[in-house]
């Protein structure tokens, strides 16, 4: 039986992955969301960010491929600043990603219409450059940035007129499928002391740590459960309804990581247990 | 279910990635080739329009910014290594890029990478003074001096080296436990986004 269970087609447990994904989206659980310091930091700094002050800069440093993971953390964000009357730059150093923030925004201002373009929030166009635009960034957005996503000029953007750099920018948030949110600290955290906070893909969050640790980040959101975190504080103190993608997510995520835990458990006993056998044999 | 064709597209798409799980078929491929395609067009198209056009055509053209040229011709060289006599000029801008890049990122890597980490590992009173912070300022500590001693090969790992060494193991075999529980769970979380759009966007079967 266990020398079986060593060789079974890994095909089954796809399908046994692809059942327990499917269940409970068709029978919601409705697990609770515990909500972790790292995550409750970048609320907070966001929370206690001046109405119509300091911009905070959303910046989506990755491609499709991490949509799961990533834009329920943009949505979440740009819903607690358009709720708290914070403005916005949606940005992105990556081709594929100023797209992203473009349905982001799109998604975003469905629940929230009246927002209009260069009074509330500014879609950044595409700049080739990565750490070099950010360090322009850092000196005079307006000369890297001469007209944003639509072709308006920067200088006509009302929002645009008192934000010049880093010193009107309250916080930095770069979500992140890899290590590119690293940029924005080394450039400007380092260089400008911008206060910087990652939103990362749960595969790259183990990098991020350490720098939560130096305070080199002043958050973290990690994977969906950093999104569902972020989702359930906007909800909860803002008395907002909105549909929490995330928070769905992490039900099908609970069950699956128990499903796995399972698998891995009998995979090692198996091991075990044939060894053993073969060891008697011989 | 969705009445959007775009949206039976990604679905036809999404399907025809997963069928790569029961085994390769001209579907996968297809859905494979077609994603290589479009990113690459999707670059072009954005190149072009938010760099070319407005950080050199319209500057050039309208600007008379005529130093532009100089960058420009450095970043055209890159063309060379496509053809194979003229391929050695390709070296300038790879050697600028190199040069520039190090120049300015290099001192402030070092500071964000090294010298703050150290830092970080640094135990002072003002850390040791809370019990939570202390338990885990030594944790920390004691990781990161035994993983540095297990990659010190210029000693052999003996007595007391190989003793520090041994606990450097198990840290790191901690570390790759908790990256392997992520990397699980991110995965997991790409499979639950093509999920959610399949029984929600498409079948319609999700409130």
């Amino acid at each position: 039986m266990w020398e079986k269970l060593l060789n079974l087609d890994r095909r089954w447990i796809f399908l046994i992955t692809a059942i327990c994904v499917i269940i409970p989206f068709l029978f919601p659980i409705g697990f609770p969301t515990n909500v972790t310091p790292p995550t409750q930091q970048i609320y907070d700094k966001i929370d206690n960010t001046k109405p119509n002050g300091p911009a905070v800069i959303v910046t989506f440093e990755s491609d499709a491929s991490v949509l799961p993971e990533l834009y329920p953390m943009a949505t979440a964000i740009v819903k607690h600043c358009f709720i708290k009357n914070v403005r916005v730059i949606l940005m992105s150093l990556g081709m594929q990603g100023v797209g992203i923030m473009q349905m982001v925004l799109e998604d975003v201002k469905k629940e929230f219409p009246d927002k209009k373009s260069g009074i509330d929030y500014v879609l950044m166009p595409y700049v080739p450059g990565s750490g070099i635009v950010i360090m322009r960034m850092g000196e005079d957005i307006h000369k890297i940035y001469n007209v944003d996503y639509y072709g308006v000029p920067m200088d006509s953007l009302l929002m645009m007129k008192e934000i010049r750099n880093f010193s009107q920018v309250s916080l930095v948030v770069a979500l992140a499928g890899s290590g590119a949110w690293a940029s924005w600290v080394v450039y400007a955290n380092q260089r400008y002391g911008a206060s910087v906070a990652a939103g990362v893909t749960a595969v790259a969050a183990p990098d991020a740590y350490p720098f939560l640790q130096t305070h080199q980040i002043i958050g973290l959101l990690s994977g969906l459960k950093g999104a569902a975190e972020y989702e359930t504080l906007v909800e909860d103190n803002l008395n907002f309804k909105t549909k929490k993608v995330a928070c769905i997510g992490m039900d099908t995520q609970s069950i699956i990581h128990i499903v796995m835990i399972i698998f891995i458990i009998l995979g090692n006993i198996a091991y075990f247990v044939v060894r053993r056998q073969k060891k008697n044999v011989s | 279910m969705s009445h959007d064709i775009w949206v039976w597209v990604a679905a036809f798409l999404t399907l025809s990635i997963l069928s790569f799980l029961y085994k390769d078929n001209p579907f996968y491929k297809f859905a494979e080739y077609l994603l290589i395609g479009v990113a690459l067009g999707y670059g072009i198209a954005v190149t072009w329009h938010s760099t070319i056009i407005p950080k050199i055509v319209i500057p050039l053209k309208e600007g008379h910014q005529y130093h532009l040229i100089i960058p420009m011709c450095i970043g055209l060289l890159f063309w060379a290594r496509l053809f194979p006599k003229y391929a050695w000029l390709s070296r300038w801008p790879i050697a600028f890029q190199i040069g520039a890049g190090v120049g300015i990122g290099l001192p402030l890597i070092l500071q964000a990478d090294v010298f703050k980490q150290i830092q970080g590992t640094i135990l002072t009173s003002a850390i040791l003074n809370n019990p939570f912070n202390a338990f885990s300022a030594i944790v920390a500590f004691v990781g990161v001096v035994s993983t540095l001693i297990y990659f010190y090969f210029s000693l052999e790992h003996k007595g007391v080296v190989g003793g520090i060494a041994k606990i450097g193991i198990w840290y790191i075999m901690i570390a790759f436990g908790a990256i392997f529980g992520y990397t699980v769970m991110a995965r997991m979380s790409l499979l639950i986004g093509r999920f959610q759009f399949l029984l929600h966007d498409w079948l319609g079967l999700m409130r």
